[in-house]
């Protein structure tokens, strides 16, 4: 088998990728570091961000210990309160350097990058691009990161497993989705920034691409997964599609009505109504819904949200995508009229565990960005932290790896690096691709989907989670014998589908697992069983170990410096 | 929701089996939400999975999942199926490009043009993020702002006559950015991007047919990007200005 080298290997161009590629290249020239990712990194999922970035900007009202604060509350005391400090004070570097790589900002009149509401941020504190945050961030750093000629790139090439030897990484094996080959790449040190999974689920914001790859390859690398229970539901999305309509909506004034037109979340977040945080607004929509005070429509209950009050100019100028995908795939002008909405799988609290280093525990692992859980994010994220997350662990991970990469000589492709790959190759071309009958993967990913969306959602109990386990350990055993129809080398989607529904089954059990371990209820994990949260019990992280059977869950205390846990009241 | 039953019309080529491309049908029961996208997601999930294309967010902003639909390049996921009721709709992959397999191309031309541009901020000298942000007007974003809406998803080039009789013409999006640089005030790299775009297979090669600004499902005029490059070139050209060193490589 051909293997190739590089010193630092990034898996994942998206933000997190991204910014780890670039900070490996500053720190040091002379790293060669490659970037492997199964798109082309604009096309990564950062892309479809659109409220924007928190950071403390403004210190003429706003400060670190208030953003901490709200952070830490949103996440329901479950952040690692350390970790969060550290986040803060880097956010504001992290996004002036974004807006000195050329990153389009918003301006106000005074030629400063402009900030706006976000949920469960007390003050405004989110810079934004209108409402294509994503977009103009991973398509700077994309570009920022082709000045750098020791970044190379593998685009279009599928990591499938992290070779380990001896206690430390040794490199991935990849396939070259092009020319279908399995490849080892070896490497002192690995980067890991593959993004979330939502394509679990049913429902979801998320793209096609985002089916947990990191995770799985690390939680199959002895790497633990933390929070996994944690699913961040978002509030408002399109009915049919599940296409995100940003919380910027609501920042710039918006509403959310039920039927009856009126503004329910008085009932539910008082203080903050549109501006309560995404898991609240959620389960107050769901409660709508339940108590008949929602929309019928052909896609199931719905609200609506009402931009109607906003007016044209402001739509406009701060809300545009919103405009695009609402005439685009609604034909309706969210300027005369309001936007069908529901709830909806959006982000992973969880992910793979690693400390405010984006260091797995793993020598020669790091990871960050969705898919990393430091823990800054705890039960349930605010929105628009999330891409600054990206910038900072991103940053982080780059440094560790290259500090890392620095003192490290190479790995060989010896024994049992070697092996292991091999073994990989025949798992791939002798197993996955060569099964004649057998389910379609379609098939296995939509009862998944199912399962998740029916027994793993916005509201748990043991009976549903109990389920969900059995129903995923099922389909992980029906996985064995699945058909990938295409049986081509050249850029066999099937084939590639087949491994990351594989990667998803993994994932899905983890969330299940640890949802069923968790008997509280805390930020986005509401066990009608268990609603109310208990710290003497709980105020700890869940750990999920891969075993031979099924995961094994450990738990890690949480790290509070400053702020003792309170009741959560918006 | 009632149904409809659209034939979706997609070119095959699979490189290992086909000597050339050729034409499969499908029969996909539609609602009026449906899109193109949707079409051949149904068909690789239920009719046939060796169908091959791109895609990801379904949404528009990816850029993945262009293809010609009925003879117009379009992101699949923003063409709607109830707009060719009655007809055979046919999905192509973007013209001007090799085809790897079915829908899928060859986009390499592209990701290498992106190179040339230089498509980051040049500075003589960066300032440190402590000193807070570039200042800039709203003025000063709006002379560059479409431009930098551009999702690379290639439909301006499968639109471009001139770049289908001559891949080494820089092209509509690759100029776009590389006017997005430009006229970006935090910018100081005119010297070393101007000569890119002005060489020969730059923006003089084009002869203004504008179907790169008519495909654009992001509303950037490319063909505007390219004018005022020639207009910028020409003013430079007869102040004989001396250019200030740029930091690209």
């Amino acid at each position: 088998m051909e293997h190739l080298n590089h010193d630092v290997l990034i898996i994942g161009g998206g933000a997190a990728g991204l910014r780890a590629a670039i900070a490996t290249a500053e720190l040091n020239p002379k790293l060669d570091i490659a970037i492997v990712s199964k798109v082309y990194p604009m096309r990564s999922h950062t892309v479809s961000a659109e409220g924007g970035m928190a950071a403390v900007l403004r210190t003429d009202y706003d400060n670190f210990d208030l953003h901490a604060y709200d952070t830490i509350k949103g996440s329901d005391f479950l952040a690692d309160q350390d970790a969060v400090e550290f986040f803060v004070r880097e956010a504001p570097k992290e996004s002036v350097r974004l807006e000195h790589w050329g990153c389009p900002f918003s301006r106000d009149p005074d030629g400063r990058i402009s900030v706006r509401a976000f949920g469960g941020m007390s003050v405004k504190r989110t810079l934004f691009a209108t409402d294509k945050i994503g977009f103009h961030l991973l398509h700077t750093l994309f570009q920022t990161s082709l000045k750098f000629e020791n970044i190379h790139r593998y685009d279009e090439w599928f990591a499938t497993s992290i070779l380990v030897d001896n206690g430390r990484v040794d490199g991935v094996t990849a396939i070259d989705i092009r020319s279908g080959e399995l490849v080892s790449f070896l490497a002192k040190a690995v980067v890991i920034a593959t993004g979330g999974c939502g394509r679990i689920y049913q429902f979801t914001t998320n793209g096609w691409i985002k089916t947990g790859d990191g995770m799985a390859l690390a939680y199959r690398a002895g790497v633990p997964l933390k929070d996994m229970e944690m699913v961040q539901y978002h509030p408002t999305l399109l009915p049919n599609t599940g296409i995100l309509i940003t919380e910027a909506a609501r920042g710039e004034g918006g509403h959310l009505l039920n039927k009856d037109g009126e503004r329910f979340l008085k009932r539910y977040v008082p203080n903050k109504m549109e501006l309560g945080p995404r898991d609240i607004l959620s389960r107050a929509e769901m409660t709508e819904i339940k108590e008949g005070r929602a929309f019928e429509g052909p896609y199931g209950s719905y609200l609506h949200l009402d931009l109607t009050h906003l007016g044209e100019e402001t739509i406009e100028a701060k809300l545009p995508f919103v405009k695009e995908l609402a005439e685009r795939y609604l034909g309706i002008d969210p300027v005369h009229e309001m936007i069908p909405v529901r709830p909806g799988q959006h982000y992973m609290m969880g992910g793979v565990h690693t400390d405010m280093h984006g260091y797995t525990g793993l020598p020669g692992l790091y990871a960050a960005g969705e898919m990393a859980c430091v823990s800054m994010n705890g039960a349930n994220r605010l929105g628009s932290n999330s891409l600054t997350e990206c910038l900072v662990f991103g940053a982080e991970a780059g440094i560790g790896a290259a500090q890392y990469a620095t003192k490290q000589g190479p790995p060989s492709f010896g024994n049992p690096v070697q092996g292991f790959a091999l073994d990989e190759e025949k798992r791939i071309y002798d197993k996955v691709l060569k099964h004649e009958k057998g389910e379609k993967i379609s098939t296995i990913r939509t009862e998944m989907q199912k399962a998740m969306e029916d027994h793993v959602g916005i509201y748990r109990d043991e009976s549903s989670l109990s389920q969900a386990c059995e129903l995923i350990g099922d389909l992980k055993q029906r996985m064995k014998n699945a058909v990938v129809e295409d049986k081509d080398r050249v850029y066999n989607t099937d084939l590639v589908s087949a491994l990351e529904l594989d990667f998803m089954l993994d994932v899905a059990e983890t969330i299940a697992y640890a949802a069923l371990a968790r008997r509280e209820s805390r930020g986005a994990h509401s066990r009608t069983d268990y609603p109310k949260r208990d710290d003497a019990q709980f105020l700890k992280h869940l750990m999920v170990y891969e075993t031979r059977t099924v995961p094994r869950i450990d738990s890690m205390p949480v790290t509070i410096t400053r702020w003792k846990p309170e009741a959560r009241i918006y | 929701m009632s149904q409809d039953i659209a034939t979706i019309r997609v070119t095959r080529y699979r490189p290992e089996k086909d000597g050339k491309p050729y034409f499969q049908d499908y029969k996909v029961p539609y609602r009026k939400d449906m899109v193109v996208l949707d079409a051949l997601n149904y068909i690789k999930a239920n009719l046939d999975g060796t169908l091959t294309y791109r895609w990801s967010c379904r949404m528009g902003v990816c850029g993945s999942c262009g293809a010609n639909v009925d003879g117009v390049p379009k992101l699949t996921c923003a063409s709607f199926l109830h707009e060719f009721k009655g007809r055979t709709i046919k999905v192509e992959p973007l013209t001007h490009f090799p085809v790897i397999k079915d829908l899928v191309v060859n986009m390499d031309d592209f990701m290498h043009k992106l190179v040339e541009i230089k498509p980051w901020i040049i500075r003589e000298k960066e300032s440190p993020p402590e000193e807070g942000e570039y200042r800039q007007s709203a003025e000063e974003l709006e002379r560059y702002d479409q431009f930098s809406s551009c999702i690379n998803c290639m439909l301006c080039y499968s639109a471009c006559p001139v770049y289908g009789l001559n891949e080494k013409f820089l092209g509509p999006a690759a100029t776009a950015l590389a006017y997005r640089y430009i006229e970006d005030s935090r910018d100081q790299g005119k010297a070393v991007r101007f000569p890119i775009v002005h060489e020969i297979e730059g923006v003089w090669e084009c002869t203004l047919v504008g179907e790169c600004s008519v495909v654009c499902p992001k509303g950037v005029d490319p063909m505007l990007a390219i004018q005022k490059t020639k207009i910028l070139g020409a003013t430079n050209a007869l102040k004989s200005l001396v250019m200030p060193r740029g930091g690209g490589k």
